[in-house]
């Protein structure tokens, strides 16, 4: 592990009831500051790989550190705690509380707080849409709008390291750029990111460095730039 | 009917109706109103207690009613050893209460239907320890309590005189202002942060957990606390009974007290307190007027009732307004 790492992965493994092996022995590590990209197929083990960092799912063997610390045994809400956060798949707002009650839960850790109103203020800059909706129910909101109160939800943690699972999932192309430049923004702001896509070419260019997991396993790593160009990867997952 | 239900002083004023119905009832010659009035009082402080865990978080309890025994035999006990009342119901619902956090740490882990097997599992351990447990509960046989009269002061103002002797219509008063501030302090928590943590669980608990919410410590406040009422309940009904057997607290009991919560509709106070009022008091004015042979026949209009619930009104009676669109959407 190199310094300056803020999320790395230590050859871990993990496992779905005995069988089904998910990650075999993946390492990989954030810095501070980067867009980090993790592409792959159906299956590959991307999203396996982001409930392991979260705390959502346990690793069979191998650590993952976030800052230097160990995250053996943190629960999820600890963890998100220390400020790695994930959006996870599918969004998963709360549909029954309004945008702001959404917002607020995001916020729950930091009750109270004194920055609260600024975090407030900054995630309806960011979504402009989310302020003009703030009374209604997350449930009625379309699906971009939803993607953008999940994320809202999760700065509003104050997140060091944002974890975003496959945020332009079953969205308009023209609200997928909207997302992606919000990510981009975000990233300038200080919040380092990890991004997992299907849409790999989006992910890659956003990104600066990426890592192709294949089964369980990382099959390639580097600058994302140099990635694009790479004719494996554009066979097997830019469709060239 | 919603409108006029959220109005500000709503809840006060039905509370003042409700304590005019000793005096209704003793003005038509029909005392056994007031007993009706009490007993569908208890109903929805247990209610209450269980539309906290079901209604809020949504953690089926198909055992709620041991929790009623253990505040019933707790302040039966207490009385026998001569503790005087409001303390043995105080410590009656501490029972309860440290009970439920126990049972709670150790089976929370379990989700929906294994959660409601399990807590039917600790209704019946519970309802077959009292019958067997003599040496405390002289089994089926049952605990006589010493008689409290805990208003027989009201006695003492003019024209309310006949309060004295009628211990009926001193439990009904004291039962009214437990539902009064039971309901008070539902609210209150629903509309706390805390409140609001546990729409989040119940509406998707890992999205909660990754909010930073400690769900497993959520749950078992909502778990816990809900035992207060249900503790409070069968203290105030061991001590107006006077007597108390194993026979109150079967499994039939946990069952009605669900489909009080569901048909009332889940999360909402004023829906829960109408389906203790539908569900507790109906039945018992049947047994009151009914001839012999139809009473038989009264849960079978239940059972008929809550299909057709499940048909046509899902969202309960009075549904909280949360409720309402998660089922319209």
């Amino acid at each position: 592990m190199s310094e300056g790492a803020l999320l790395s992965f230590e050859s871990v493994h993990a496992v779905y009831g005995k069988k089904i092996r998910a990650l075999k022995g993946v390492s990989l590590e954030v810095r501070a500051g980067e867009i980090v990209a993790l592409i792959g197929n159906n299956g590959a083990g991307k999203t396996t790989l982001m409930k392991t960092a979260s705390g959502l799912m346990v690793p069979e063997s191998g650590r993952v550190l976030f800052e230097g610390r160990d995250l053996a045994g943190l629960a999820p809400h600890r963890v998100s705690r220390l400020g790695l956060c994930l959006v996870p798949e599918g969004r998963r707002i709360f549909p029954r509380l309004t945008v702001m009650e959404n917002l607020e839960m995001g916020a729950y850790a930091r009750a109270g707080a004194p920055e609260l109103a600024r975090e407030f203020d900054h995630v309806l800059t960011l979504f402009p849409v989310l302020g003009r909706r703030r009374g209604q129910l997350a449930g009625t909101l379309s699906g971009g709008e939803q993607q953008m109160l999940a994320m809202g939800r999760a700065l509003m943690s104050a997140p060091k390291l944002l974890m975003l699972d496959e945020p332009s999932m079953g969205l308009a192309p023209v609200v997928v750029d909207v997302i992606f430049d919000i990510i981009a923004r975000v990233n300038k702001e200080g919040v380092t990111i990890l991004l997992v896509e299907q849409n790999a070419r989006r992910a890659l260019k956003a990104a600066a460095r990426a890592y192709v997991l294949e089964t369980g396993e990382i099959a390639a790593s580097g600058e994302a730039a140099r990635l694009l160009g790479d004719a494996s990867v554009q066979k097997a997952y830019l469709g060239l | 009917m919603r409108r006029l239900l959220s109005h500000r002083h709503a809840p006060a004023l039905l509370f003042a109706a409700a304590l005019t119905l000793p005096f209704v009832a003793r003005a038509i010659e029909f005392s056994f109103l007031t007993r009706v009035g009490g007993v569908v009082g208890l109903m929805m402080l247990l209610s209450l207690g269980l539309n906290m865990t079901l209604g809020y978080v949504g953690l089926f309890d198909l055992g709620f009613i041991a929790f009623y025994a253990v505040g019933a035999y707790g302040t039966a006990i207490l009385m026998r050893a001569h503790v005087p009342a409001p303390l043995a119901a105080a410590l009656a619902v501490a029972a309860a209460l440290a009970m439920r956090a126990l049972l709670g740490v150790t089976i929370l882990r379990l989700r929906g239907d294994y959660l409601a097997v399990v807590t039917m599992g600790f209704g019946e351990i519970a309802r077959l320890t009292l019958n067997n447990l003599d040496a405390w509960t002289n089994g089926p046989k049952g605990l006589q309590v010493r008689p409290w009269r805990p208003l027989a002061f009201l006695g003492a103002i003019p024209g309310l005189e006949f309060v004295r002797k009628e211990s009926n219509v001193q439990f009904y008063f004291l039962i009214a202002a437990a539902v009064y501030l039971a309901a008070e302090a539902s609210r209150r928590l629903e509309n706390s942060r805390v409140g609001r943590a546990w729409v989040a669980i119940r509406e998707d608990e890992t999205a909660a957990q990754l909010s930073g919410i400690p769900v497993a410590r959520y749950k078992l406040l909502a778990f816990t606390l809900s035992a207060a009422f249900a503790g409070l309940a069968g203290s105030l009904f061991a001590l107006w009974d006077q007597f108390v057997t194993p026979e109150s607290f079967v499994f039939w009991e946990s069952t009605l007290l669900v489909a009080i919560v569901v048909l009332g509709g889940m999360g909402s106070i004023s829906g829960v307190l109408l389906g203790a009022l539908l569900l507790g008091g109906i039945p018992l004015l049947m047994e009151a007027t009914l001839s012999p042979r139809l009473i038989d026949y009264r849960y079978l209009f239940f059972g008929l009732i809550l299909v057709l619930m499940t048909l046509f009104r899902p969202q309960g009676l009075l549904p909280s307004a949360r409720r309402e669109a998660e089922l319209s959407s």
